[in-house]
Order: C-alpha cells, then sequence, then structure tokens
C-alpha cells in the first residue's frame, strides 16, 4: 500500500505547507497593509448585504485573491455564510472558496455542513452531486462520518452522474482517514459492479489510489469492463487499461514463453479458427484444463486485446499509449507490431507529446527493432525539432540502425552533423559510433567519415570525434596506425580536455604503432603539464607511465619529469596516481613484487567499451508510466508483476448467472475489434433524441425519471403503440451491444414482461448470434447441429437453459420465461441450406495462357471449411497437355486491406489430361472487390482473379415474416433501395420468381402470407449483414422490387440485377 | 493525479494556481525555473520534471508555462494531453488562451478548471458539456452583465451529463442549419539540397462546423476512402461502421469539432507542389544568397500565401536583397529571414536575391541554413481524397411526454472545401 501511504505523506507536507503560504501571500502585499485590509473590509459589507450582484462581485474579486495565490482566509466567516445563497451563481464561488480554505478554519467550516446535507436530498442530480464533491472536497476529519454516511447513499444514486462523483469522493475520504479502508473498498466493490460507462472510468480510479493489489474484486467485473471499453470516456479508458495490464499479467500466462513448444504441434492450435473456437467453447475448456498442454491463450486474455485494439484510434495520446504499453507488456510477440502505426501518428502531435512517445519508442526499439523500421523517416530529425526531441529521435535511429538501413541512417545523420547546433552535432557523432560499432559491416567507413570530421574547423566537433573514434578504435586497433599518428598531431590544435585525455589514452595504449611520434607528443606534454586540465594531467601520467615502461630509453627521464611536476599538483587525485605509478615503474630501491608486473598492469589488453543505447536499462519500468519518463521509481509506482508460471483459475472470471445470450453477444462482437457506439447503428432510423437519451439510462439503472416514463408507457400500452415497442426495442438492443442487457436489469423490479418481449425478440441485423442461443432455448436438440456447422468455429454449445434457470434470480427466471412463450410464435434468423446451387463455372485461366493448365472456378455456396466468414470456392484444376503438371499452389495475393484468402493444400502434381478439384475460401469483407492472387506451377506464375457476382457475397438465411418485417422497418431511408420492372407473364410465378431469385444470390425466401408478394432474406458472409428483398407483383405483370441492407453500394447493385435477372423473357 | 496547476508567463510570474487536493506552495516552481534557466529556448525546457517529492509535468503554449504538479505515478501523456485539452478550451471560450485572455476571464478560467477536474481526475472534458455548465462570455453578453450584474454561469441547470451522447448537448435549435466540412491536408516533407524529396508524407484532418437542430445521425463518405492508411476519430464516429464500410457515421458535437485526422500511406507518392531552388554561399565578410521558388506538382491549382523562412546563421550580421516579388524582411536579432512571396505565377518566377553581410572577423559559416516553406491551395487535396456524399437523418419526432417538441425534417445546407497546405516542409540547402 505504498500508494495510500504515499498520498497520506504528501497530505502531511502540503499541509505544512499551506501553513507556511499565508506568509507568502501576505508578503508581497505587505506594503499595502493596510489598504489591504480596508479592500477586505469592504468585501465583508459586500458580502453582508442582502443585494446578490453585490455578493457575486465580492466572491468574484474573492475567487480572484484566490486564484492569484493571495491569502483570503480571513474573509472565511463572511463567505461561509453565503453558502446558503439561492443565487447559483454566488452559490458556486463560494464552494470554490470553501475548498480552498476550509482545512484552515475547521471550526467555520462546518456551519456550511448542514447546507450540503440538505443538497444531497435534492431532486436535481448535478445539485447531489456538486454537494458531494464540495463536501469530501473539504478536507476537516470531524465529518468523516458525515462523508462516510454521503457516499454510502451516493453510490446507489439512481443518477450515474452522482455515483461518478461518489467514486471521486473515495480517494479524498480515505486521504483524510485512511482509517475507512476496509469500508470504502466495500464502496469500490459496489462501484466496480456498476455498469454504467460514465461510472466504471472513476470506479477503477479509485479502485487503483485504494487498493491495487485486490485483484479478487476485478475478476467478476473483468468481462464487463473489456467489454463496456470502448465506450468509457477517454480518461477513464487510461486508467483501466493500465489496471488491466496488471490484472493480466497477475492472472494469465505469458503468450511469449513457449514459443519453442508452440512449434512442435502447430497445427493443432496455430489456426486462428481453432482458436476462437476454443475461446467460445469455455465451459468445455474448463473442465479439460490440461495443464501441462502447450500453450493457449486463455480466452479472457484475447478478449481484453481484442477490445483494446480499436482504441488505437483514439484521438487522446494518453489512450493510445496506454493500448501501445498493454501489447507490448501482455500481447503475443507477433501482435504488438500494430500498435506501432498508432504511435508513429501521434508524432504529429504537440511536442510534449512527441516527446512523451518519443521515449517510449527508443525504449520499445531497443527491445523490439523490426517494429519501428518501416516508419524510419517518420524519426528524421528536423530543424525545428527542440533539443530534447532531436536527442530522442538520434537515439531511435540508431537503435533502428540495421545493415540494410544504415545507409540511408549515415547520409541523415551527415547532413545533421552541419547543424549549427553544436550538442546536437555532438549527440549525432556519438550515433554515428554507436551505428559503426554496432553494424560491423559499415565500421571502416564510419571511421573515415569520423577522420574526416576531424578537420572541421569546428573544434566540439573534432573532439567529440575524437572520442568516438578512441572508442572505435579501441575494438579494432589494428591497421589504423595512420589515424593514431593523425590524431597525435591533433593533440597540438585541440583544447577541448576530453578529447585531449582521449588522444593521449590511445598513444600511450597504442604506442608501439607510432614509436617515433609518442615520446615526442610526451615532451609536448610535459612542457605544457602544468596548464592542462586535471583528466587531461592524469592521461599524461598514464601516457608517461607506459612510455616508460615500453621505451625506457628515451622516456626515463621525461616521466620522472612529469611525476614530479605532479607530485606537488593542487588535486590530489593526481598526487595519488603519480605517487602510485612512481612505485610502480621507476621504485627508489630495487623492483618491489608490484613494479616486476608493471607491464602486465598498464599494458594489458582492455575490453572495447559497449555502446549501448541509454534506454537499455529503462525496459526494467512499465512502459509510458512516469517512472519510465524519469528512470527511477516514482512514489506509488508498483512495478508489473511477472506472468504467473501456472495460470490461476480462470474461472473466477464467470459470472454466477451464465447468460448465454450475454456471453455469446460478447464473444461474437469481440470477433471483430470494432467499436460498438452506445447505440447500435439500426437505431439511426428508429431512434429519436429522446430515446437516445434514454437508452443510456435504460442500460443503467432502471430507476432514473426517463426510463421509468418509458418503462410504464411500454407496460402500458405494449401493443397499442407499435412505434413505442421499437423504441424500447431499439434501446434495449442498444444496450446488449455493449454489455449483457438481461445481466444489467437483473436487479431491476419494474422490468414486466412487456418490456422484455421485445428486447429479445427482435435481434438487430448484425447482433444475430444475440438471438441464436434464444432460439437454442426452445429446441435446444434440434438446432444444435445446424448450429455447429453454421458457426462452427465460433459457436459453442451453450449450458442447457434449465442448469441456467437453477440459479437465475426470480426475476430473471421470469424473463426467460417469458421469452420461451413469447418465442413460439416467431423464429429467429438461421443460417439455412442455400436453395440452388450453381453448376456453371467461370473460367479463371484459360488454357492458353496457362500453357495447357486451365482453371474454372465456381461458387459451392456451402459453409466454408476455414472460416464461417469467407466465401467458399471450388477451383478445378485441368491439365490439357500430355505431361504432368507439377506443384499447383497460390502464390502472391494482393488482395485489398482486410480481405483474406485461405489457400488449398498445395497438389504435388496433376497428370496429364487429368483435372482436380480443391476448395478455397475468400473473405470478401461484403465487397465485390477482385481478389487477385497468383497461380503457380513448378516453374510458371499466372496472375488470376475471381471477382465476386454480389449474389455470392451472401449466405441464404430462414425467418418469421413477422421478423422479416420488423427489420425491414429498421433498414429504411438509405439502406432502403427499390425499383420497378415488368415480369414476362409466363415467368409471373412464384416459382420462376423463387427459381431467378435464388439463382442470383445465395436468399432464402421467406413464407409470405400475401399474395403476389415474395421475400427472401439473406445475410452476408464476412460480416454478416441482413438483406432483406421484397418483390411485389402487382397487376399487368409489372413488379416493385426492394431492397434493404444495410451496405448501401450492395443494395443498388442488386436492386440493378434483381431486375435484369425478373425481365429476362 | 493532479495535484495542483500553476500557469507561469514568460516572464517568469505564476499568474495564476489552482489547487484540487490540499494546497502546494508555489515554491515548488523553483525546480521549474531552474530547469527553465538551463534550456536555449522556451521549447528546449523537458516537459518531465522529477523533483524530491513532487513531479513536474508541463506543456508549453501561448506563450505560457501551464506546470501541473503530481505526487504519484501518472501515465505523463494522461496529464499532458488533458492540459492540451484545458488550453483547447480556453481557446473556445476566450477565442485564444492567451494570458491577457485567462487574466480577464479569471473567474470563468476558475470555474472551468474546477469542472474539468475532482480531486485531479477529469470530470467533464467535453466543450460542449462544459458550455452548457459554463456559458463562454461574449460582447453580448458582457454588455448584459455589467448592467444587470449577473455572471456567466448558466442559469439553469443542464440535463447534458447524463445524455448517452456525451458531446452533444441537448435541445440544440438553429434557424439555419449548415454543416460545412473542410478536408485540410498538410505536406511534412524533406527535400535535399539536390531537389529530390528525402521524406514526404501527407497528414489530413477534417474539420467541421456543424450547427444542426436536434439529434442529427449524420453519414459522411468517400469516394477513395482506402487511401486513408491510418485514422484517429473523434468519440462520436462509429468505428464499427468505418471498419466494415469506410464511411464515418456519427452523432457530431455541436459547433466546431475536429471529427477525423488522418495519415495518408506512404506507398503513394506524394505530389510536391513547389519546389525551392536555393543558392546560398559564404565566404569570407560576407555571401551570396538567391532563391527561387516555383509550381512543380500543382494540378493546375494557384499555388498561395508562398512564405520562405529560412534560420541564418549567427554570424550573419544584415541581409541585403531584392526580390521579384513580395516583401521580405529579415530579423536581425533573431537572424531568421522571412520572404512573403505570395502567389506563384508560373510565367514569371518569384526570385529572391543579394549579398549577405557576416560580422567581421568571424569565419564564415560551414553549413547553409535550411528553408522551411509555407503555402496553401485551395480546392485541392493532395492525396485525392474526395468526399462523397452527405447524409443526415434528424428525424426526431418521436412523441415523447417529456420532450414535446418535434422537428419536421429540415434541409440543412452542406458544404465540403479542400485545402492543401504545408506542414512541416523544409528544404536543406
Amino acid at each position: 500500500m505504498s500508494n495510500g501511504g504515499g498520498s497520506y505523506n504528501a497530505q502531511n507536507d502540503s499541509r505544512a505547507g499551506s501553513t507556511g503560504e499565508p506568509d507568502l501571500g501576505t508578503e508581497p502585499t505587505g506594503g499595502f497593509f493596510s489598504a489591504d485590509y480596508k479592500k477586505h473590509d469592504d468585501l465583508k459589507q459586500m458580502l453582508d448585504s442582502n443585494k446578490d450582484n453585490l455578493k457575486l462581485e465580492a466572491m468574484k474579486r474573492i475567487v480572484g485573491m484566490v486564484a492569484k495565490g493571495k491569502d483570503a482566509s480571513d474573509l472565511f466567516a463572511a463567505v461561509v455564510k453565503n453558502v446558503v445563497s439561492k443565487n447559483i451563481e454566488v452559490k458556486k464561488l463560494v464552494y470554490v472558496y470553501l475548498v480552498r480554505y476550509a482545512e484552515e478554519q475547521q471550526d467555520l467550516a462546518l456551519l456550511s455542513i448542514a447546507t450540503f446535507q440538505r443538497a444531497l436530498k435534492d431532486p436535481n442530480q448535478l445539485i447531489r452531486a456538486s454537494a458531494l464533491r464540495v463536501l469530501s472536497s473539504i478536507r476537516v476529519p470531524v465529518i468523516v462520518p458525515i462523508m462516510m454516511l454521503a457516499l454510502k447513499d451516493s453510490v446507489v444514486d439512481m443518477s450515474p452522474y452522482v455515483r461518478k462523483t461518489a467514486a471521486h469522493a473515495i480517494p479524498k475520504l480515505y486521504s483524510l482517514d485512511p482509517e475507512q479502508k476496509d469500508q470504502l473498498i466495500q464502496v469500490i466493490e459496489k462501484l466496480l459492479a456498476d455498469k454504467t460507462t460514465l461510472v466504471v472510468g472513476s470506479a477503477v480510479m479509485a479502485f487503483e489510489e485504494l487498493c491495487p493489489d485486490r485483484v479478487d474484486l476485478i475478476h467478476k467485473n473483468y468481462r464487463k469492463l473489456c467489454n463496456l471499453l470502448v465506450d468509457v470516456e477517454e480518461w477513464g479508458q487510461v486508467v483501466i487499461i493500465n489496471m488491466l495490464t496488471r490484472y493480466a499479467r497477475t492472472q494469465f500466462l505469458d503468450p511469449n514463453q513457449q514459443d519453442v513448444i508452440a512449434d512442435e504441434d502447430k497445427n493443432f492450435y496455430g489456426d486462428e479458427d481453432e482458436k476462437d473456437s476454443e475461446e467460445e467453447e469455455e465451459d468445455e475448456e474448463k473442465e479439460k484444463t490440461p495443464p501441462k498442454k502447450p500453450y493457449m491463450m486463455d480466452p479472457d486474455h484475447r478478449l481484453l486485446l481484442r477490445n483494446t485494439k480499436p482504441l488505437l484510434q483514439s484521438r487522446n495520446a494518453a489512450v493510445v499509449m496506454a493500448v501501445a504499453q498493454l501489447y507490448h507488456h501482455i500481447a503475443p510477440k507477433s501482435e504488438v507490431g500494430l500498435v506501432a502505426k498508432a504511435l508513429v501518428r501521434l508524432l504529429r502531435s504537440h511536442r510534449e507529446i512527441q516527446h512523451v512517445v518519443l521515449s517510449n519508442v527508443a525504449t520499445l526499439t531497443t527491445i523490439r527493432k523490426g517494429m519501428f523500421e518501416p516508419y524510419l523517416k517518420s524519426f528524421f530529425v528536423r530543424p525545428s525539432d527542440p533539443i530534447h526531441v532531436r536527442t530522442l529521435k538520434l537515439e531511435i535511429l540508431t537503435n533502428l540502425a540495421t545493415e540494410t538501413s544504415i545507409s540511408t541512417i549515415l547520409r541523415e545523420f551527415q547532413t545533421y552533423v552541419t547543424s549549427s547546433d553544436k550538442d546536437f552535432v555532438a549527440a549525432t557523432i556519438q550515433a554515428i559510433g554507436r551505428c559503426a560499432s554496432s553494424i560491423s559491416e559499415v565500421t571502416e567507413t564510419c571511421l573515415n567519415g569520423l577522420v574526416g570530421l576531424l578537420s572541421n574547423r569546428n573544434e566540439y566537433v573534432v573532439a567529440e570525434s575524437v572520442v568516438v573514434i578512441k572508442k572505435l578504435l579501441q575494438m579494432q586497433p589494428d591497421s589504423h596506425s595512420e589515424i593514431i599518428q593523425h590524431m597525435a598531431k591533433l593533440a597540438d590544435t585541440i583544447t577541448v580536455p576530453m578529447a585531449r585525455a582521449s588522444i593521449l589514452w590511445m598513444v600511450g595504449e597504442y604506442s608501439d604503432r607510432v614509436p617515433k611520434i609518442a615520446p615526442d607528443l610526451l615532451r609536448k606534454m610535459a612542457k605544457n603539464f602544468i596548464n592542462e586540465e586535471d583528466i587531461v594531467k592524469l592521461q599524461i601520467l598514464n601516457l608517461a607511465a607506459k612510455l616508460c615502461i615500453t621505451n625506457p630509453k628515451q622516456t626515463k627521464l621525461l616521466c620522472q619529469y612529469v611525476l614530479n611536476l605532479a607530485k606537488y599538483d593542487q588535486n590530489y587525485d593526481i598526487r595519488d596516481r603519480a605517487r602510485f605509478i612512481r612505485q610502480l615503474v621507476s621504485p627508489a630501491g630495487e623492483k618491489g613484487a608490484l613494479g616486476k608486473h608493471a607491464k602486465k598492469i598498464f599494458l594489458a589488453s582492455k575490453p572495447a567499451p559497449v555502446l549501448d543505447s541509454s534506454f537499455k536499462d529503462r525496459d526494467q519500468w512499465q512502459l509510458g508510466s512516469l517512472s519510465h519518463m524519469i528512470n527511477q521509481q516514482a512514489s506509488g509506482y508498483s512495478p508489473l508483476p511477472d506472468f504467473p508460471a501456472a495460470a490461476p483459475d480462470p474461472t473466477v472470471r464467470n459470472v454466477e448467472v451464465p447468460m448465454p445470450w450475454a456471453e455469446k453477444t460478447h464473444k461474437k462482437k469481440a470477433g471483430k475489434p470494432k467499436k460498438e457506439a452506445f447505440y447500435s447503428d439500426e437505431e439511426e432510423e428508429s431512434e429519436s433524441e429522446s430515446d437516445s437519451e434514454e437508452s443510456s439510462s435504460s442500460s443503467s439503472e432502471s430507476g432514473s425519471e426517463s426510463e421509468s416514463e418509458d418503462d410504464s408507457k411500454s407496460e402500458s400500452g405494449s401493443d397499442k403503440d407499435k412505434k413505442s415497442d421499437e423504441e424500447a426495442e431499439s434501446s434495449s438492443s442498444s444496450s446488449s451491444e455493449s454489455e449483457s442487457s438481461s445481466e444489467s436489469e437483473s436487479d431491476s423490479e419494474s422490468e414486466s414482461e412487456p418490456d422484455t418481449k421485445p428486447q429479445k425478440k427482435a435481434p438487430p441485423p448484425k447482433t444475430k448470434s444475440s438471438t441464436k442461443p434464444k432460439k437454442e432455448a426452445k429446441q435446444e436438440v434440434s438446432l444444435l447441429d445446424l448450429d455447429d456447422i453454421d458457426v462452427s468455429s465460433t459457436s459453442a454449445p451453450v449450458p442447457a437453459p434449465a442448469s441456467a434457470l437453477d440459479v437465475l434470480s426470480p426475476s430473471l427466471a421470469s424473463d426467460l420465461q417469458g421469452l420461451s412463450i413469447n418465442d413460439k410464435t416467431d423464429t429467429a434468423i438461421s443460417v439455412t441450406t442455400p436453395m440452388f446451387v450453381s453448376t456453371t463455372s467461370h473460367e479463371l485461366l484459360h488454357r492458353m495462357t496457362g500453357e495447357g493448365l486451365s482453371a474454372n472456378y465456381r461458387f459451392t455456396r456451402g459453409t466454408c471449411i476455414y472460416s464461417t466468414s469467407m466465401v467458399p470456392v471450388e477451383l478445378t484444376f485441368t491439365n490439357h497437355t500430355d505431361s504432368p503438371v507439377s506443384n499447383i499452389r497460390i502464390g502472391d495475393k494482393k488482395l485489398q486491406a482486410g480481405m483474406t484468402l485461405q489457400e488449398f493444400p498445395e497438389i504435388p502434381s496433376l497428370p496429364g489430361g487429368g483435372s482436380m478439384s480443391v476448395s478455397i475460401g475468400i473473405d470478401f469483407k461484403d465487397t465485390i472487390q477482385p481478389a487477385n492472387f497468383q497461380i503457380c506451377t513448378q516453374d510458371r506464375k499466372y496472375n488470376v482473379s475471381i471477382k465476386p457476382p454480389v449474389g455470392e457475397l451472401f449466405q441464404a438465411v430462414t425467418m418469421a415474416e413477422a421478423d422479416f418485417t420488423a427489420q425491414q422497418s429498421k433498414l429504411t431511408g438509405m439502406n432502403e433501395n427499390s425499383g420497378k420492372v415488368s415480369i414476362p407473364s409466363q415467368h409471373n410465378n412464384s416459382k420462376t420468381i423463387t427459381a431467378r431469385m435464388s439463382e442470383l444470390a445465395n436468399v432464402a425466401p421467406v413464407p409470405s402470407s400475401q399474395d403476389g408478394i415474395y421475400r427472401f432474406a439473406g445475410k452476408t458472409v464476412s460480416g454478416g449483414t441482413l438483406l432483406l428483398i421484397t418483390v411485389k407483383v402487382g397487376e399487368d405483370n409489372s413488379a416493385s422490387i426492394t431492397v434493404n441492407c444495410e451496405l448501401m453500394a450492395i443494395c443498388s447493385m442488386l436492386v440493378k440485377e434483381v431486375k435484369q435477372k425478373l425481365s429476362l423473357a | 493525479m493532479i495535484h495542483s496547476l500553476f500557469m507561469i508567463n514568460s516572464a517568469g510570474d505564476i499568474f495564476m494556481e489552482k489547487h484540487w487536493k490540499s494546497v502546494i506552495s508555489r515554491s515548488v516552481c523553483d525546480y521549474f525555473f531552474e530547469e527553465q534557466q538551463k534550456a536555449n529556448s522556451p521549447e528546449d525546457v523537458n516537459p518531465v520534471i522529477s523533483t524530491p517529492h513532487h513531479y513536474l509535468i508541463h506543456i508549453y503554449r501561448e506563450n505560457i508555462y501551464f506546470v501541473a504538479v503530481c505526487t504519484t505515478e501518472v501515465p505523463p501523456l494522461f496529464v499532458i494531453e488533458f492540459l492540451h485539452r484545458v488550453v483547447d478550451t480556453f481557446t473556445d471560450y476566450f477565442g485564444d488562451g492567451g494570458e491577457s485572455a485567462i487574466k480577464d476571464n479569471y473567474v470563468i478560467v476558475y470555474e472551468l478548471l474546477e469542472e474539468m477536474l475532482d480531486n485531479g481526475f477529469p470530470l467533464a472534458t467535453e466543450s460542449n458539456i462544459l458550455k452548457e455548465l459554463i456559458k463562454p462570455p461574449n460582447i453580448l453578453r458582457t454588455v448584459v452583465n455589467t448592467v444587470t450584474g449577473s455572471s456567466n454561469l448558466a442559469d439553469t441547470l443542464p440535463t447534458g451529463q447524463l445524455s448517452n451522447v456525451p458531446w452533444r448537448r441537448a435541445g440544440v435549435k438553429y434557424t439555419n442549419n449548415e454543416a460545412y466540412f473542410d478536408v485540410i491536408e498538410e505536406i511534412d516533407a524533406i527535400i535535399d539540397k539536390q531537389g529530390s524529396t528525402v521524406f514526404a508524407d501527407i497528414q489530413g484532418v477534417i474539420d467541421c462546423c456543424v450547427k444542426l437542430s436536434g439529434m442529427p445521425d449524420l453519414t459522411l463518405s468517400f469516394m477513395n476512402p482506402r487511401i486513408l492508411d491510418d485514422v484517429s476519430f473523434h468519440p462520436c464516429v462509429r468505428f464499427k461502421r468505418w471498419e466494415a464500410e469506410r464511411v464515418l457515421s456519427f452523432v457530431p458535437p455541436d459547433g466546431n469539432f475536429r471529427l477525423i485526422s488522418y495519415h495518408v500511406g506512404s506507398q503513394n507518392m506524394v505530389a510536391i507542389p513547389v519546389y525551392v531552388k536555393p543558392n546560398i554561399s559564404f565566404r569570407e565578410g560576407g555571401g551570396r544568397f538567391d532563391v527561387t521558388v516555383g509550381p512543380k506538382q500543382t494540378m493546375g491549382k494557384m499555388v498561395e500565401s508562398v512564405v520562405i523562412t529560412c534560420a541564418m546563421p549567427k554570424v550573419v550580421l544584415n541581409m541585403n536583397l531584392t526580390p521579384t516579388q513580395g516583401t521580405y524582411t529579415f530579423d536581425p536579432v533573431a537572424k531568421v529571414l522571412t520572404w512573403d512571396v505570395g502567389k506563384i505565377n508560373p510565367q514569371k518566377l518569384p526570385n529572391l536575391r543579394g549579398n549577405i553581410s557576416l560580422q567581421s572577423g568571424s569565419p564564415p559559416p560551414e553549413s547553409n541554413p535550411a528553408i522551411s516553406v509555407q503555402f496553401k491551395i485551395q480546392q485541392m487535396a493532395v492525396s485525392g481524397l474526395k468526399v462523397n456524399r452527405l447524409d443526415m437523418y434528424g428525424e426526431v419526432s418521436k412523441s415523447s411526454p417529456k420532450k414535446s417538441f418535434t422537428f419536421e425534417k429540415y434541409k440543412p445546407f452542406k458544404g465540403v472545401k479542400y485545402l492543401t497546405k504545408a506542414g512541416n516542409f523544409q528544404v536543406r540547402t
């Protein structure tokens, strides 16, 4: 609980500070003390008057004083009286004042408490909230019990805004009286269970401040938090993501630890689909929980990764960074890469944001080089960058340098070297040095470049180059004597101490390579010894000692001279060194034991320095944290725990009431990393301003005003008012989008059958899955099989409703019963077998172009074996030559973004004259963009493309007529397209029309109760978007066609095609 | 999280402070001043400063340092992003976020800060919500206020906080319904001495001004959405629709806001609309300066508002130049040459040439200064992005007992404007 302790201390600190503060405040005004005093007097008068505008004027001036940091505490008594003011403006300003000074005048502050207690019962939620806010902000320990009571009341307030304020009050109360912790944790527990997006962010914030280690409170809310995440306000998102990162590190296994084992039998689980289905089959998995099985990602772990991904698109840099660190710390290696793009985007932002992002990127690049390589150029330095940004960019460029990119980077560095900012040039030269040392191919080039810089006119540049060259030469000293010579010469001109020291050290170290120059250099240095800097003097001593050992004849005397000079130096380090060297090199008496080894001691080969990134050690901190920025532990920082060796029990995250539909919705949704807005898309049409507001309250709590109205309405007039039904429908479907609707309502007593019925009945087209379990609830056995086929990869056996019923709360049970009764009348939308399967195939590869090999493709309209979002296509290869064609496979794929293509297993050989069919799956993402790919044989490649007819993007579904019309009414406006056509009389019968329609598109007829109206339904394979076609045959063979689909492009195309098809003679 | 906030002007005065928890003495800013002294320019101060007991995180905008004091671990970006949001709000309220604006409106500023943070954690940061809680000042109201003595606080308490569209206030009504979209693209480029492109990149934003009654639901579609490589959205945009259909579907906030910012894939070649032919040379005591600007790939559009700036080396004493077009100024203190070219006429290319005089005795600079270019091209988005259509669903005709008013469908006035301008466009010489 370092956190709590820290904040408590901090508070003591600052309290100490604030007692000192009045002096500070009055000091500057001391000169005008009498005038000031008078001024306060008239302020008091104004506050005492009974005119609001005078009071307001006075309060404004007082707030001005507070804002400037001047002391206004002597007005406390006069101000606090006005807390009862009716004028909201005055009141607000009094609050501001009160919060600032209550701590200092506790007794007087107590006078205001009664007002707040009254305000806490106000019907207006904003007044309640602000009363709670101020009450909790005045730091008066005496009122802790009152605050506690108010807090407990507010936590169950029906307004989410008040509950949010309550969450904020928790840390305040805690810092005032840490002994309340246990009670407060109970409050937090309640708030964490809240389903409102407005509240959860603040609840998690309170959790983080008080008890970040109580993971047990999170278990039950984990999935809810993941699912709500996209809709939480930005600041809450940051807090939640950070908390979930830590949670994931304690609850899930390291996704990267078992890479090796994973390779062994990849086929079993390497497949993404497989993984998905694994996730769905949660209950099953629990039973078998294989302890020693190869790594399999926990479905909850995956859920977190999936639901955070869309947040990379947030406009808030803090959110993007939070997601990036989440991926860095808990995602499998292969997936971390996708955060790079978002991080690079942040570099366009304000300079402070750049700075923080760059320093995090710098750390990332030390570990994950490849991730940022494509964005190399984004890190090029601009002259307008502030110095700290430049240095970070250099760091990153250096970290990113590889054999391939080094030439670009070096060219870039060359331009930096000419910059007028000397610090930057120095940093660049060091960066060049690091590149040279890490990439051996360019060491030589860099060295030459640096030597070139030695003739630069700027001394700093030369000096820095010398230092870097020294380091480089140390790594490979052979064959560079001419550089050493050159540098020795520089010693005459260069004055920067560090550079001189480097030169001397180098000449001493490699004196055998420059035997003539070295003694001469020592001579020159000795002459000027007393004027040198300390660091240079030390190196002169070193040089003298080394030369004395290797070349005593010439340098013995010189060395004695230098040592004598050093003996009387002011700096005792130098005196010490001199004494030490004298004993080793030229002892007064006979050579001691050490003296014999002098050569070994001085001329031992030294290890080359390792030039490492200065960000190497920053990896120990959690990315994006303050501690990471300052590279030291900030108070309140708790290090990320390591992944556990064995995963803790995953069942703790199960919510007591397993709501099959709720679970399913989440799972299915989570499959697509998409933002689910507060309102589902259907709402666009059916929802008005008023109920869009209500849907939030309905999703949160059944108590709020608007909702109860809504309830009562649908209760009383459920059949008479179709519109209100629809309203309830859409609002409830919207809530089921983001959270389990029924879960959220479980404790609401006012919930009644007419209200729940539409909620369950009308599934929004996209959330098809949410209806499925319900259907299962009705006839589990028969449909389950179908289900398995239809969503083989995503669906899972659902716990039988009977068992679910056992644990349901009474109200829920009744819900469920109501549901099953209602369900008798309507059939859910379910995928069915196609009505018609075309046998005609299209040419993919002509045998002339294919040099004897031809290929045809055909849409089989089945369920794709690879993935449910793919359109199955059958490819038939025919070999028209005599000789066999071998190794037929799919080569490069040039697909539109988002599209995927599942290849067929390679055909090893196709005998002459033979033919063979294989099937592939293409996820067209509901567009008619052609899929371009190559068919490769052993020695040839052919570019081919498959363009799907629009009708093949669908899967036939069956639904009831009532459902059909309900859905249709939602897909109006832009999502509706219609046209007129005249059908030739001989074809104007149901059979032909149905046949033609199913030929055209993979749709199924919907049983129609009216003559002359034919309805067909389907859904897109990839996105699961509903498609509804209505053909209304009127008199004289004219027919009107209506197509409803959310995908507008497809809508209009279909109308055209249907027209053509039906008008065929 | 955020403990206190200090605002410090360029003279080093702490002219406003606000504390959300207990009061922290303003002496904590001494650490900041220490750090500030070390820096060469105001931008160079490290945004995150660690002191023995506190952590100072600041931003520098509008010549003011906004210094936030934190006492415990907090994501630095969280604080920085929030501070920027605060300044954005000020700018939104007062027209500019500068010192004088803040001082003039200190009561509003204080109230805003009070609403935006509670106990150091952000509470309401959406400008639409804030504007309901605290009315922005305007001239008329100031006059009225001085006469009647009321202030800018909202008289009635808003209900907007509870709307599930947190960025939009309820009950908006306009007589003229209009929606304007500005597609603004900026070219970031580094051009080397030879005129070839070292690095070029297109960043774009769509800024909107939407004044529509009710709760309109808008759908904006593009002719060629695929060129958008990386996007970030205002929270109002439905990410799902974008993923599935590449259309922007959203309930807009009221007023001005940034809908999306995007980055155009780098695989697309960037058409560089202007070229700069610099010829700068230095010798002992002086030098020559000769720069020509010309249009390159402009797709037939006029390049306007061309401004060329060049930060000369410190040894330059003065410059004596003659432009064929426009005006030039040389600031002998900051050593910055600014040449306001205006429009580029392809027939007669603008040119600026003349002599440079250096401080006597000092050696001529070794490197030539980089030139940065500003320009604007109206009615063109350089990436080729085109808005296809904008559809609106503004139906609010449900009768609900609470909200009895109904709107009939209205036809808004819609407009899209394209603009290309130079972002960080630099020519190395």
